[in-house]
């Protein structure tokens, strides 16, 4: 318990003294996360309707490997896209190894069957016959689907939540593809693995309880625009 | 797939920081990063020569492994003897010794094994005898050089009835040994770095065969051809140069009373392997 008061006691002289390393750790980790959600919503939102809306053979097949990945473990992520880009690997030649970049392709990865998964349910979930309704109520094509991502915006911001949920939380696929360097590609959980095993058990909680304010101010935001009043 | 690889990486954050020719891979080992001495070292090497050193601290039998495979253009490991095959297979040239240290082996205070005995393979047979050891179990130098004490003393270590392997970081194999009240082999580094959290004393130090030697190799762009060598030789003579073995020397000095490394460099400005 004592480790626990004085790494809170260090946390709040650390964030007093605006470190700059520190904050350099945690602007880090919001641009690579953030990016990668944004990416992971980009391509997983158009994905996760399709799903929902069309039929095809295989679409279960499809569904269930989506669910797979939703539960894949990000480590497993981390090593095949270390394959990739090492410098003997496949996309070797882009030098993209050990870099935040790496990052945020891992990242990407594992955040977009996430959001497939959740924007397949809840554009599901809404009333099937909904987008022929509008239709045939004169909405354009644009201004349908923006009415129908309002229908569905509670699993839409569920979909980004726990999109950036698991990647700002992760930490064995960053440590493989951006190799932890500081000042570089240290984020706020390979700094805490690093703080730990140097012994440095204050910082290394000072740096968890700012991950978790940080990951706290983001879904406020997020459940803040979930919930508003329509 | 490249171009989409391509657009995603532009997308991702433009090209900042994109890794340019003038950046090169160091595989490392724990110890070196886990003690803040690269740190510390690499930016000043950063701002005198503009060269990026990506350094990933892996443990010694991966560092090696990437070095075989030409995934890194250097490496900075301490198992002479693993390291040895890779330089008779011409995987590494231009070895240069940069420091040492020591490992010892800590355990309980009280010693329940009686192991604070006159020589090193009696100290590791009361070990076996009373069964327990915390083994780091991942292919890292210090594992390395634990199998070859056990040969040393003549036990056979899987035999121990209460033998441990974390499969983890020093760090982490040192809190397992504290809170088990065990026995382990350690590097003087770490041990002093996380002394004040562990319940353990040193029950043997001070053996020649304890010796930790860390070697800074090039990889050989003979055999491996996108190896940056003349990146990694620019590194390698920074690493033994008067002022960088000097600091080396200082690191940690004040903090710990004693040096964590000792530099080793200064007679190996010419390469010894």
């Amino acid at each position: 318990m004592t480790d626990l008061a004085s790494g809170c006691v260090e946390a709040l002289r650390l964030l007093a003294a605006r470190d700059p390393e520190v904050w350099g750790i945690v602007l880090r980790t919001l641009i690579v996360s953030g990016v990668a959600t944004l990416l992971a919503m980009l391509v997983g939102v158009p994905l996760g309707y399709l799903l929902a809306r069309t039929r095809f053979p295989g679409r279960t097949l499809v569904l269930g490997l989506v669910n797979t990945g939703m539960g894949m473990p990000p480590v497993v992520m981390g090593l095949f896209v270390w394959l990739m880009l090492v410098r003997t690997g496949p996309l070797g030649g882009f030098e993209l190894i050990y870099t935040v970049q790496a990052m945020a392709i891992a990242q990407f990865l594992i955040a977009t069957p996430m959001v497939v998964g959740f924007t397949t349910v809840s554009i599901q979930a809404l009333p099937a016959r909904l987008p022929d309704l509008l239709r045939v109520l004169g909405a354009s094509r644009v201004r349908r689907i923006w009415l129908l991502a309002r229908e569905a915006r509670l699993g839409l911001l569920a979909a980004v939540m726990a999109g950036f949920g698991a990647v700002i939380s992760e930490v064995g696929a960053s440590m493989m593809v951006g190799g932890n360097l500081r000042g570089r590609t240290r984020i706020l959980t390979t700094a805490i693995v690093t703080e730990t095993s140097r012994g440095e058990t204050e910082r290394a909680i000072a740096l968890g309880l700012l991950l978790l304010v940080l990951a706290f101010v983001v879904n406020l935001f997020l459940t803040r625009t979930q919930q508003v009043q329509r | 797939m490249r171009t989409f690889v391509l657009l995603l990486s532009a997308l991702v954050l433009g090209s900042v920081a994109h890794a340019g020719p003038r950046s090169m891979i160091l595989a490392t080992t724990t110890s070196t990063a886990d003690s803040g001495l690269l740190d510390e070292l690499l930016p000043s090497f950063h701002e005198q020569t503009g060269i990026e050193v990506k350094e990933v601290a892996v443990g010694t039998g991966a560092a090696l492994r990437m070095a075989e495979r030409g995934q890194a253009d250097a490496v900075l490991t301490h198992a002479p003897s693993a390291e040895k095959p890779l330089v008779e297979a011409g995987h590494l040239i231009e070895g240069r010794r940069v420091m040492y240290n020591d490992f010892l082996l800590v355990g309980p205070k009280d010693d329940p094994a009686g192991a604070r005995v006159g020589t090193l393979a009696e100290s590791l047979r009361a070990m076996a005898r009373h069964g327990s050891f915390v083994s780091r179990g991942d292919d890292s130098g210090t594992h390395k050089r634990e199998l070859a004490l056990w040969d040393l003393a003549g036990v056979d270590s899987a035999a121990l009835s209460r033998r441990e392997e974390t499969g983890q970081g020093m760090g982490a194999t040192l809190d397992v040994t504290s809170e088990r009240q065990s026995y382990t082999l350690t590097d003087r580094g770490t041990y002093l770095a996380l002394q004040k959290r562990l319940d353990l004393v040193p029950i043997f130090e001070g053996d020649p065969s304890l010796r930790n030697v860390y070697t800074f190799y090039v990889v050989n762009p003979e055999k491996h051809g996108k190896a940056r060598a003349d990146l990694a030789r620019t590194l390698g003579d920074f690493f033994v140069a008067p002022e960088t073995q000097a600091r080396i020397g200082a690191f940690r000095r004040e903090e710990f009373g004693r040096p964590l490394f000792v530099p080793d460099g200064a007679d190996s400005s010419k390469h010894s392997g």
